[in-house]
């Protein structure tokens, strides 16, 4: 598999200079809304320390409560299904639907029936495969993965999406006003949830005591998507499952005001037994989850709830833009997920942050994501995965770092030199922290020059 | 092996050490005023609230919020309608309902939310297919936070149920927040105590 350049990518979407300033705010005042809300529960620290010790529960007591639930699911009328992996779980739903003669399907949004690439499995087996969330109805439009997990559209404007549905439902091209744009989109979904012969969700979490599959939409679209069509499909993560409804207290708590800073989604769904004369599938999957569980740096990525958090607060996803981590899940937890499924395609990832912390700062599940991008980048540089530049400035840098002298020599030579070198210099194809911005200007003195300088002198 | 099995034994060969289950409080000490929690949770959720007076008939009630409403369907014997849910066999049939009328069988104050099950849904596309939504609810029915809401039964038994916070609502287009994304355009709670038995 390719490896991603995740710099080279980005420049495309910086290039798209409105695309990439309102991302930034946008995303940036989710994260205020974030805060504010934090602010308003006083038990907001106990209800992360709550989560992240109950979910470290649910993990290392994975195998016992999958079988719980897979017990009570079936007690309540469900039919449970396991899946190795994305090939597995798309020949499962594929058979599914085949045998009911399934020619529609409505989904609502599902991270990981993206991860499988289930559309296109669908697709070629003659289903027609509807994306019910706006967003992710927007990229299924235009042919586009998610660029964001919870907004799966953020990096497109108002002409971008007007443009897409001109050209796929025939809205008017020069009305790009969101409203009309919705309005549009219910007008052309309205059918296929009243004829479709089967729904789809994914799950945000599933409770083991009592066979419930949760989840959390603010249109309504999974609802619609699982009460209209006589059969309902759930594909969920092994790690989703959590122990009690008293534990779900604690995440529906924090997963809407981590998002999006509203105190809860305006759905929180929770389907038990399927409807009277309907049918309820849920397929469990791993897909790389029980061998990511092993890893002892890593394991604890498993915690996440997918509310974004950590890709709003993030300087470089919010000037970078989704897309250009090339995976379904970008930007800080993405950077961490990705390389358990192809460590060579994902080994630039860890490069893409500034190890700032404020992704571990906001997560509410308190995954030390800063500390296992740092991590990662350690097993890229064992794995003689570095990228040739880097590997050069690396030996260069250990050189310099270990003898002392010739740190300072250098140092002081270069400072000099960047006051007066000219820009056509300065700012080449070499020189990465010149690319998209100014070099920082240098100080008057070295650190050292200052403590020679000040420190006191003997007597 | 099959799958399962394969999952379920490479996850206990994979298991970290065991950490302990917490207790979760229920973190009630200083919870705000119910009714007034709920109704501004409910508000900023895009949700609308009507207290009529008590002698009020719910039916010329309706009638004044939507003029224009064409079809009526209601899952609460307090209201009539005009679209008797009982003839419904199938949930699509429910398309052209202008408002749905049903009653929460509880509601959460700290989020603002209505809980609703198959049991006051009648047909549970009724939430999602009308397009505006009027919710009755009895003051005395309001509880505190989430943690309460979960220590309902009403999780344990209902087949479904949702906790509604406000209409369908979506800000995927710039972040611009638009009601009546693919569910209801609206939702109104209308203080209605619960008839005696």
């Amino acid at each position: 598999m390719k490896r991603i350049d995740h710099a080279e990518a980005a420049s495309h979407f910086i290039a798209a200079k409105d695309n990439e300033a309102f991302h930034d705010k946008r995303l940036w005042d989710l994260r205020q809304k974030r805060d504010r809300i934090r602010d308003e529960i006083p038990e907001w620290q106990a209800l992360r320390d709550l989560a992240s010790v109950i979910k470290e529960h649910a993990l290392s007591h994975l195998a016992g409560y999958l079988e719980q639930f897979e017990t009570q699911a079936k007690l309540n009328g469900a039919q449970v299904h396991w899946a190795l992996d994305a090939a597995d779980h798309n020949h499962i739903v594929g058979e599914i639907l085949a045998a009911r003669g399934v020619k529609t399907l409505v989904k609502s949004k599902s991270m990981l029936t993206d991860e499988c690439e289930l559309r296109p499995h669908l697709e070629r087996r003659g289903i027609t495969v509807v994306e019910t969330d706006l967003g992710e109805r927007i990229q299924q439009l235009d042919d586009e993965p998610p660029s964001h997990i919870v907004v799966p559209a953020v990096h497109k404007l108002r002409g971008d999406v007007a443009e897409v549905f001109a050209d796929t439902i025939g809205t008017d091209r020069k009305n790009d006003d969101p409203h009309y744009l919705s309005e549009q989109a219910r007008l052309n979904l309205r059918p296929y949830f009243l004829d479709a012969e089967a729904g789809m969700t994914g799950a945000n979490f599933i409770v083991a005591e009592t066979g419930s599959v949760v989840v959390c939409t603010n249109e309504g679209n999974a609802d619609l998507s699982a009460n209209l069509p006589p059969l309902h499909i759930v594909s969920v993560g092994i790690e989703k499952v959590i122990p009690r409804l008293a534990d779900l207290a604690v995440f529906i708590r924090m997963l809407s005001r981590s998002a999006l800073g509203s105190p809860i989604t305006q759905y929180t769904s929770h389907f038990r037994q399927p409807r009277p004369g309907s049918e309820m599938h849920i397929i469990l999957v791993d897909n790389g989850r029980s061998e990511r569980l092993g890893l002892a740096d890593f394991w604890t990525s498993l915690k996440c709830i997918r509310c974004g958090a950590c890709m709003n607060t993030c300087p470089v996803y919010r000037r970078s833009g989704g897309l250009s981590y090339g995976a379904i899940y970008s930007g800080p937890i993405g950077i961490i997920l990705n390389p358990t499924q192809d460590l060579r395609k994902y080994s630039n990832l860890p490069y893409a942050s500034t190890l700032n912390g404020s992704c571990t700062n906001v997560c509410p599940v308190k995954i030390n994501i800063h500390e296992q991008i740092y991590k990662w980048r350690r097993v890229m540089s064992e794995h003689d995965q570095l990228p040739f530049a880097k590997k050069t400035a690396m030996k260069i840098a250990s050189r310099l770092l270990s003898d002392p002298k010739a740190y300072r020599r250098t140092i002081a030579a270069t400072d000099a030199a960047l006051e007066y070198l000219p820009r056509f210099l300065l700012y080449t194809r070499f020189n990465a922290w010149g690319k998209q911005r100014e070099n920082p200007a240098t100080p008057d003195q070295t650190f050292y020059g200052w403590y020679l300088k000040h420190r006191s002198k003997p007597k | 092996m099959n799958a399962r099995d394969t999952i379920l034994d490479t996850v206990r060969r994979n298991q970290p050490a065991a950490v302990e289950l917490p207790v979760v409080p229920m973190f009630d000490a200083d919870l705000p005023a119910l009714w007034p929690q709920f109704i501004a949770g409910l508000e900023r959720m895009g949700g609308k609230f009507v207290e009529p007076a008590p002698s009020a008939d719910l039916n010329a009630l309706l009638a004044t919020l939507f003029p224009q409403a064409a079809v009526i369907c209601s899952a609460t014997p307090e209201v009539s309608g005009n679209r008797p849910l009982s003839a419904v066999s199938e949930p699509k049939q429910l398309d052209d309902v202008d408002v749905g009328v049903l009653r929460a069988a509880f509601a959460v104050a700290e989020t603002g939310s209505l809980f609703l099950s198959e049991i006051e849904l009648g047909v549970n596309a009724i939430a999602y297919l009308s397009q505006h939504l009027i919710c009755l609810l009895d003051p005395a029915d309001v509880i505190g936070n989430l943690h309460h809401a979960y220590a309902r039964p009403e999780f344990r038994s209902a087949r479904y149920a949702v906790l509604m916070t406000g209409p369908s609502a979506t800000a995927d287009i710039e972040g611009v927040l638009i009601h009546g994304a693919q569910g209801v355009r609206s939702l109104t709670v209308v203080v209605a105590p619960r008839l005696p038995n």
